[in-house]
């Protein structure tokens, strides 16, 4: 059977016809894989936690080894020890609850869920936002609170958690994102870029809060100078650099008076 | 190749030499700018073409007299772009790692002239066990040079292979930087793809007469 295929009539029916299908298709497989999609999400979530506070798989020089699916459940619950949710508005926080009072307030959301994304643009809107804090142990034993960030890269989003120490002092990085170039912009997740940071300090001597620069001509690739607030860039990734150290700067500062309060007490 | 006739043969070996994607048809030329810093990103990406490019390949050549001529090309974009997410999700579900490491790519798979190349000029003309092994040969062509621009970029630019320090640690200064040798950073530009390319189309020409177009 022939069909002419340049009618007008043919042409407004197949391209119908091709939307319901392609679309129908689409929205079939996204809604059948979303539970399983979501559970890897979340395990993602809180493996990135864990790998920030040092729990986790790494050995040697090895690639990043996330602690495994089976385990991380476990982990998770036995090493962080509080999950912490501060309301922040206009410099200061104005509220510091637990787990069990954020989840009561929202909808039984776990606090590690929180979209930081979400609670940018919150800010921007005028209202207070949630920051959340995880309290946990390295494996040497050091109290660390691991906070999560997000800005953006080159292409597209990038974010990470950093765990700092009750000076400020970075104990462990993690960094992800969501298109930055292959072998260029895409390193932040390599190790020899977020080992880097550890132990770089994000206040000054004065207790300001300084942040860490990914710097070019740093000069220092072994990263031995700790308190100079920047880290070695990476060759031809300047702009997700700079996303790395915003997103740092701009992210890190909200939890400065916690971490005050923190000092005193 | 006794599976093969012979005209099935040279629809995989003809990208492979004299009729290659990359460097004859200068298709593709975008992500291998882009993605060929290191070898570890070309060879997975060189597969995520392999896969769609003979799948997509495959449907368009099945569907390709039902498809009205007027809005082919908008068709063409609506199979790959539906299979690369389709793809995407399953991997999300129950490969996660792996959609990880691919997340980046698929971007790069829909926009791929190679790919939308393929389906224009082959799959539409052709039956689909033609059109399959036109698209594996093809990626398989855009792979090779994917895969030789991203050996020398890694090698010259970060002295490694797949992430493996193969010319020593440049930092500690061991192997050949004991020496004096430094890595060549200016590598890792996507301008120095576009480089090796030429010196790629110059070695294949010089070696082939018949490819110098007047």
């Amino acid at each position: 059977m022939a069909v002419n295929t340049d009618k007008n009539s043919y042409t407004i029916l197949f391209a119908i016809a091709m939307v319901v299908v392609v679309g129908s298709l689409l929205a079939f497989t996204a809604s059948s894989l979303r539970p399983n999609i979501e559970e890897n999400e979340r395990m993602e979530k809180q493996q990135n936690i864990l790998y920030a506070m040092g729990i986790n798989g790494n050995e040697g020089t090895s690639d990043i080894t996330f602690i495994s699916t089976a385990e991380v459940a476990e982990a998770f619950s036995t090493k962080v020890s509080e999950q912490i949710v501060l309301e922040y508005k206009d410099g200061q926080i104005i509220q510091e609850m637990t787990r069990e009072e954020y989840m009561e307030a929202n909808n039984k959301q776990e606090p590690y869920l929180i979209d930081v994304k979400k609670q940018q643009t919150r800010t921007k809107e005028g209202k207070s936002r949630f920051l959340p804090l995880f309290k946990g142990a390295t494996k040497d034993g050091d109290t660390v609170y691991v906070a999560p960030i997000r800005g953006k890269g080159l292409w597209d989003a990038i974010w990470g958690y950093i765990a700092l120490d009750k000076n400020m002092v970075v104990k462990g990085a993690f960094f992800d994102h969501a298109g930055e170039t292959p072998g260029l912009g895409a390193n932040i997740k390599q190790r020899y870029f977020m080992d880097d940071f550890e132990g770089e300090h994000l206040l000054s001597e004065s207790g300001a809060f300084k942040g860490i620069n990914v710097a070019k001509g740093n000069n220092d690739p072994r990263n031995d100078r700790k308190e100079d607030h920047a880290v070695d860039a990476l060759a031809g990734a300047t702009i997700t650099g700079d996303g790395i150290s915003d997103m740092i700067r701009n992210d890190l500062k909200l939890y400065l008076p916690y971490f005050k309060n923190l000092k005193t007490n | 190749m006794g599976l093969l006739s012979k005209k099935d043969a040279k629809l995989i070996t003809d990208p492979l030499t004299d009729n290659n994607p990359i460097t004859i048809q200068v298709l593709g030329i975008c992500s291998a700018l882009a993605i060929t810093a290191e070898l570890k990103a070309s060879l997975v990406m060189g597969i995520a073409v392999l896969f769609v490019l003979g799948v997509g390949n495959v449907v368009i050549s099945l569907m390709r007299n039902i498809i009205p001529s007027k809005i082919r090309i908008i068709v063409q974009l609506i199979v790959v772009a539906s299979l690369v997410i389709i793809v995407d999700q399953v991997l999300k579900a129950y490969a996660f790692e792996l959609s990880k490491t691919l997340s980046v790519f698929i971007g790069l798979i829909i926009t791929n002239c190679i790919i939308m190349g393929r389906f224009e000029a082959f799959a539409l003309g052709n039956g689909p066990w033609r059109s399959f092994l036109d698209g594996i040969g093809n990626a398989l062509g855009y792979a090779v040079i994917l895969i030789i621009v991203g050996f020398f970029r890694e090698l010259l630019g970060s002295g490694s292979l797949f992430g493996f320090p193969v010319l020593g640690d440049a930092i500690e200064k061991t192997g050949v930087y004991s020496i004096g040798y430094e890595n060549n950073g200016f590598m890792l530009m996507p301008p120095m793809a576009l480089i090796i390319v030429g010196l790629i189309i110059w070695v294949q020409r010089s070696r082939n007469k018949d490819l110098i177009e007047d």
